[in-house]
């Protein structure tokens, strides 16, 4: 097999439990976003246009829905002769059967996959984040400083951080210290979970942890640590744009609001960073003489006779005369009815909401009101 | 339907439509927002369950190479069967004489399919039909040719230029006449016919013998009293572009969510070239209604009656009545467009006023600057 320089891994394992309903029957990464999206896109969609057309995708959790999503790549032109992307799910062997147990412990299972492109670096992704990032910088920057791994980082409100892997520089973004989640911190700069390694030197931290007994096989709390005791020479890439980790209910509608900022940290209209989706084939969107429709998303297929403010409509949404919509997401092929209102709320797949029903508080210190796939709300 | 070819004709003399056509052949003219003439044929056919589809072009077919690449869109991109572009077969040496030179000049894909029947269709003809009812009546009636007729409000619809098909008993088709004038009896032919293919190769073979060259006066009308044609009747929506005043009043009649719901949804999908464009964003004043809105545009200006395609972007005071608007245009602020057409790319500079006429709406050419 011709020889490939840099092969991404995604982990697209995430069961997504903090998404509660939305990830009741799909993995994490198969969640839709920003109104014709799934939040797998963005990370396939960077890889593709950063020229990265070598995509293993690791699935564990609900895979069914997300492995027929991808099929064989062609929605983000990574159907490859050469390369392009496989899913690569957990599998038995003679000698016994494993659970992918950690992250690194999937690229640990799939180690014959990289070595068969004989790669010099690996890209490891998430398909859980929303950003744009160019890849191919990321990896120049990793030759150029000739690390053994890149981490990308961002900085974050401190009082955040227990949430991510934080890590201490030195004043050449050489990393000096790493904590996982840690409770106290004094570090803000955080990990985006995007690294690239070189493949032989991953490969013998990936062997070595294997025979540990006490590991839990995860790229934050074991790899990195073992190198950064080694001595190796860990980078901090700096990015500088806007990445979101949506996994709770509370940050998937937070994102789909920042989409519809006046001031927008994040435009999907980017000719020249597209993300790529699988197309529905729907019809441009019909909007009736009695809609009204503000500072929202629509997608192909909707049909509206009603006024939409400040929100996201997924394809196939249809929305009764008389219905208010606002500061809420309405996932594919909803039915809202005529005189509903619904407030800050996300509805999920094909659910119907009946005429005069009211969801949601527009009070902005009540939670965010879920309903799930296929429901059928009355008044 | 495997043992069905989609045949779409393209060599015969399409309609012309004007600016729309200059750089462009009829069947990749756009329509609905984001397709393009030829998606719904194509599409018929693939919902029908064809799986082996020819396009005879003639002239102008860049755009058709453009527009269909391996028809992978339409999921015609196999190894067996799939989408076969079959270039005109007058060179310049010899003259252009009618479709069945084209037909004649690839006998040769004839003879290599192995389908038993075969369905030759036009462009210009919008509709979204199941064939798989068409083939059945035609096997049913035993007929040798099956043509597809729609009967028309003579008084609502231009019917000139189109052939008029006159029905006997048991739907025969006793006679087809191009129609001039008026006339009380409506049910206009829709360019598509399903024959068997031996006796289609059979009839083309003889007509060219014999220099006929038209496939609807040499292979249908001629044979009328010699074969079985019958009729079917389509009962769905039909739009025919064959003028600019019907290209304009068939896409406002798209604003009909009842014709928008029939023409993209019953009985299948309409499938096209995917661009990837984000959601339609409206912004803060935006104000919407009664339109058609595809992706990728930005609005935040008005937009009423009105037809947009992808990427359009809308500035802020402008407003957009009456008008179709194609892919990638730009209307910058306070300009004010009514009545008018404008074909992909145009850009219309702030503050500027277009106006054409209901009756005969105003096209602005591809890649223009106002």
């Amino acid at each position: 097999m011709p020889k490939i320089e840099c092969v991404a891994m995604l982990l697209a394992g995430g069961e997504g439990k903090r998404l509660s309903h939305l990830t009741k029957k799909i993995a994490k990464p198969a969640v839709p976003f920003g109104g014709k999206y799934r939040i797998i896109d963005f990370t396939l969609s960077n890889c593709c246009n950063s020229g990265i057309h070598t995509v293993g995708i690791l699935t564990q959790y609900q895979p069914m829905v997300l492995n027929s999503y991808i099929g064989i790549g062609s929605s983000w032109d990574l159907d490859r002769k050469n390369g392009g992307v496989t899913v690569l799910p957990p599998y038995v062997e003679q000698t016994g059967g494993r659970w992918y147990k950690g992250t690194s412990h999937a690229i640990y299972q799939n180690m014959a996959y990289l070595d068969q492109y004989d790669a010099e670096y690996v890209l490891v992704i998430s398909g859980d984040h929303i950003y744009k990032m160019n890849y191919a910088e990321m990896l120049n920057q990793h030759k150029k400083m000739n690390a053994d791994v890149s981490i990308a980082v961002i900085e974050i409100p401190i009082e955040e951080s227990y949430r991510f892997g934080m890590m201490k520089v030195d004043e050449n973004d050489w990393i000096v210290e790493f904590q996982e989640k840690p409770k106290v911190t004094t570090s803000n700069t955080a990990s985006m979970g995007v690294y690239i390694f070189n493949w032989r030197k991953l490969k013998a931290y990936l062997i070595a942890d294997e025979e540990k007994k006490e590991t839990n096989s995860d790229f934050g709390q074991d790899i990195i640590p073992a190198m950064l005791a080694n001595h190796e020479q860990l980078y901090a890439y700096r990015y500088k744009g806007y990445w979101k980790d949506v996994g709770t209910i509370d940050s998937l509608w937070e994102a789909h609001m920042d989409l519809l900022a006046t001031d927008k940290p994040f435009r999907l209209h980017d000719p020249k960073w597209r993300i790529f989706t699988k197309n529905p084939n729907q019809p441009p969107q019909y909007i009736g003489s009695t809609a009204r429709i503000n500072r929202s998303l629509v997608n192909e297929g909707c049909m509206v006779f009603g006024e939409i403010d400040h929100s996201v409509l997924f394809y196939g949404v249809d929305v009764g005369e008389g219905s208010v919509i606002k500061d809420s997401i309405i996932m594919p092929q909803s039915k809202i009815g005529k005189n509903v209102t619904i407030h800050r709320a996300i509805i999920g797949w094909n659910t119907v909401i009946e005429d005069n029903a009211r969801i949601g508080n527009p009070d902005e210190s009540t939670e965010i009101t879920l309903v799930g796939d296929n429901q059928t709300i009355t008044e | 339907m495997n043992n069905v070819l989609g045949i779409i004709n393209l060599s015969i003399n399409q309609p012309l439509l004007h600016e729309l056509t200059y750089h462009r052949t009829t069947a990749t003219v756009p329509f609905g927002g984001r397709y393009r003439l030829i998606d719904f044929v194509l599409s018929n056919m693939v919902n029908s369950g064809i799986n082996n589809a020819a396009v005879l072009t003639h002239n102008n077919f860049r755009s058709i190479l453009d527009h269909l690449g391996s028809g992978k869109e339409w999921d015609l991109d196999r190894k067996q069967r799939g989408l076969f572009i079959l270039p005109p077969t007058n060179t310049s040496s010899t003259s252009f004489n009618g479709d069945l030179q084209n037909f004649h000049g690839h006998l040769e894909y004839f003879a290599r399919s192995s389908e038993e029947y075969v369905i030759i269709s036009c462009s210009h003809m919008i509709c979204n039909i199941d064939y798989n009812e068409v083939v059945k009546a035609h096997i049913h009636k035993n007929a040798d040719i099956t043509i597809v007729y729609k009967e028309l409000d003579a008084t609502q619809e231009d019917l000139s230029n189109l052939h008029i098909v006159e029905l006997g008993e048991d739907n025969r088709v006793i006679g087809m006449t191009e129609q001039q004038q008026r006339h009380d009896n409506n049910k206009v032919y829709m360019r598509m016919i399903v024959i068997k293919k031996d006796l289609l190769v059979d009839l083309v073979k003889k007509s060219v013998s014999q220099n006929y060259y038209d496939l609807v006066r040499h292979v249908i009308i001629r044979h009328l009293h010699t074969l079985n044609v019958y009729a079917y009747e389509y009962k769905g929506h039909l739009a025919i572009i064959n003028s600019i005043h019907n290209y304009y009043k068939s896409s406002m009649e798209l604003l009909k969510p009842q014709v928008w719901k029939a023409l993209f949804f019953q009985p299948g999908l309409i499938y096209t070239k995917v661009k990837d464009e984000p959601p339609v964003e409206y912004t803060e004043g935006a104000t919407v209604t009664n339109s058609l809105i595809a992706n990728g545009c930005i609005i935040e200006g008005t937009v009423e009656n009105s037809i947009l395609f992808r990427g359009v972007l809308v500035g802020r005071g402008a407003v957009i009545k009456n008008s179709i608007v194609m892919q990638k245009c730009v209307i910058e602020s306070d300009s004010i467009l009514n009545h008018v057409i404008l074909d992909k790319d145009v850009h219309v500079t702030s503050g500027q006023q277009l106006e054409g006429k209901l009756s005969a709406p105003t096209v602005f050419t591809k890649n223009s600057r106002v």
